[in-house]
């Protein structure tokens, strides 16, 4: 808290007129009238990433990014196809490391350790940042078994119906599936197959949970219920989710990070993913500050 | 292109030709699908007339009786084929996964690429060099046993499991691997716990077909186990009989007999074949069915 107003949330070289958003008491209480007192409580990084850069081979995935994720608020990455933003997600739990020639560079401090620093599990940091993919990916096991899985891999097996259920319920699935649990939990609808992975990422009490477009491949009436969810987790885990859908960002996200893709260097050809602008949701969208978030968020491009 | 006007959707002389050159096509595959057939046919309707006659429950319950009498059977072979060919399993199919797990999950694409390109000379190695590698390698000097047998077929074997296996994981979606990785799975655990579990299904169907190719198999055994063996012996330390043996041997010999056993052992060697190829099938479809969508 003490050093964020210092901190630049967007890279100096853009000039931005975002710069140093958050620290602006004032915007932040715009927004957070709105809400419940709860989420009134200051901002808290729990993850801070400075000056990351992703490159695959020669091509510039993610360029020089810098910001910070904010405890127990839902923080969403938006942005056009390409621009990097489920690449940065991937390097804060390190599974770019499972990428063959994807070079990370920067620095992703979690509770201020480096995830990339020298005797960092990433076993250990994937315990403690959750994942949500895209398409549900549950395993072809039961639904028992499927939110065990990380319970038992960490050996917290005691209780492990107990937590199993509770992940459940956290997830808003447990009354859906309470009767069917020794089921394959392919049997089960898209949208109850994605909550499961929610609920299996949840089992392992995370505190920081990233979902990459969790709900793109479900039907609207599945994504309403993942986005109540997000509402209701909030209290309880940070989350960063990336997403194509505005109105998602608009209804889920406390602050949203707007990415776009730039040219980097200085070749016209060579273009990576650059933050353009980060700030409250509300703000983002109402009043950007960046002529191309808001060009973005009007629908004029992408 | 005269008869446009006549009839513009009639085509002209080159939609005849291309026409005639389709039907054409069409035939000779046809053709050559039925001669496939017809062989398989030939071979078990001739196999089963010329050895119905020795096909009784004595076949199965006897071994060979001398010269000029009947009534033998060729059960040291059945229990000795059945036994090499378990042997064989036993080594073949924990060394086959294994390779294809390495292959697979965890060497860098190069190496990969070279223990493949292995595999694929390994499965291309004629059977009765294998015999030779091992009778060098364990026979000479301490004498023909069925381990010596049964790991000449398990050598056959690992190329067989390990080349379906691989195929099966790489059918494996990636994102359960990512799944099991970002919950804090090692890549070791992955494999054990999800990708093998997933993969179940086709290692099984890899490895009946294994079976059903070293069952029928005579080089590998030439030098390594028993030829002549006349009782049932169950013991790996010494040489296991084995029915394709005993099919060359039953053939080679001046009985009448032999020859009509030979026969009877090839339809029931056949039939073996056949129905665990047939039950792959459908473990293979089912697997499909149910774990691999």
């Amino acid at each position: 808290m003490k050093t964020r107003s210092e901190t630049s949330l967007t890279p100096a070289r853009d000039a931005a007129p975002s710069e140093g958003l958050l620290s602006q008491p004032a915007a932040l209480d715009v927004l957070f009238e709105q809400r419940s007192p709860a989420e009134a409580e200051p901002l808290e990084p729990v993850l801070e990433a400075r000056a990351v850069t992703v490159r695959y081979g020669a091509a510039v995935a993610v360029s020089d990014v810098s910001l910070d994720v904010h405890r127990n608020r839902v923080t969403a990455f938006i942005g056009p196809s390409g621009c990097g933003k489920t690449t940065l997600l991937r390097t804060f739990n390190r599974m770019n490391d499972l990428v063959p020639g994807a070079v990370v560079s920067g620095r992703v401090a979690y509770h201020g350790v480096d995830v990339n620093g020298a005797g960092v599990d990433p076993i250990e940091v994937r315990r403690r940042i959750g994942m949500v993919f895209q398409r549900p990916n549950p395993f072809p096991k039961s639904v028992f078994d499927n939110v065990a899985f990380g319970l038992r891999l960490h050996g917290l097996k005691d209780d492990l119906s107990g937590r199993v259920e509770e992940a459940l319920r956290r997830a808003a699935l447990w009354d859906e599936v309470k009767d069917r649990l020794g089921k394959n939990a392919l049997g089960l609808s898209g949208g109850q197959q994605q909550r499961l992975c929610i609920a299996r990422a949840l089992a392992v009490e995370p505190d920081l949970l990233l979902m990459d477009e969790p709900a793109s491949a479900l039907d609207p009436i599945s994504t309403t219920r993942i986005e109540d969810l997000l509402r209701e987790l909030r209290s309880q885990v940070t989350i960063v989710i990336v997403t194509h859908n505005m109105q998602q960002a608009a209804r889920v996200a406390d602050l949203t990070a707007f990415f776009s893709v730039e040219p980097t260097g200085g070749d016209e050809h060579e273009r990576g993913g650059v933050l353009i602008e980060y700030g409250p949701t509300e703000q983002l969208f109402t009043r950007p500050a960046d002529r191309r978030t808001e060009d973005y968020v009007t629908g004029r491009f992408g | 292109m005269t008869g446009r006007e006549a009839s513009p959707l009639s085509g002209g002389a080159r939609l005849r030709r291309r026409r005639a050159a389709s039907a054409g096509a069409e035939l000779l595959s046809l053709l050559a699908a039925f001669v496939a057939v017809a062989v398989l046919v030939v071979v078990v309707v001739s196999i089963f007339l010329k050895g119905a006659g020795a096909l009784s429950v004595h076949l199965f319950t006897r071994t060979p009786v001398p010269f000029g009498e009947t009534g033998g059977g060729i059960e040291q072979a059945l229990i000795g084929t059945a036994e090499l060919v378990a042997l064989a399993t036993s080594i073949a199919l924990p060394a086959g996964v294994l390779v294809a797990v390495y292959a697979h999950e965890f060497a860098p694409a190069g190496v990969a690429r070279l223990v493949r390109l292995c595999l694929n000379v390994l499965a291309g190695v004629p059977t009765i060099v294998v015999g030779i590698l091992v009778f060098t390698l364990m026979v000479k000097g301490s004498g023909q046993s069925g381990w010596a047998g049964a790991l000449a077929l398990s050598i056959i074997m690992v190329p067989l499991v390990a080349r379906g296996s691989e195929e099966v994981l790489a059918v494996v979606p990636a994102t359960l691997r990512e799944a099991s990785l970002a919950l804090g799975a090692t890549r070791a655990r992955t494999v054990l716990r999800v990708v093998l579990p997933t993969a179940v299904g086709g290692i099984v169907t890899a490895t009946i077909l294994a079976v059903a190719r070293v069952a029928g198999e005579t080089a590998p055994l030439l030098f390594t186990s028993s030829i002549a063996a006349t009782t049932v012996n169950t013991d790996p330390q010494r040489p296991l009989a084995s029915v394709a043996l005993s099919i060359f041997a039953d053939s080679e010999s001046p009985d009448p007999h032999a020859h009509q056993e030979a026969w009877a052992a090839a339809f029931v060697l056949l039939v073996f074949v056949l129905a665990i190829s047939i039950g792959a099938r459908l473990v293979a479809s089912r697997a499909r069915g149910g774990r691999l969508r």
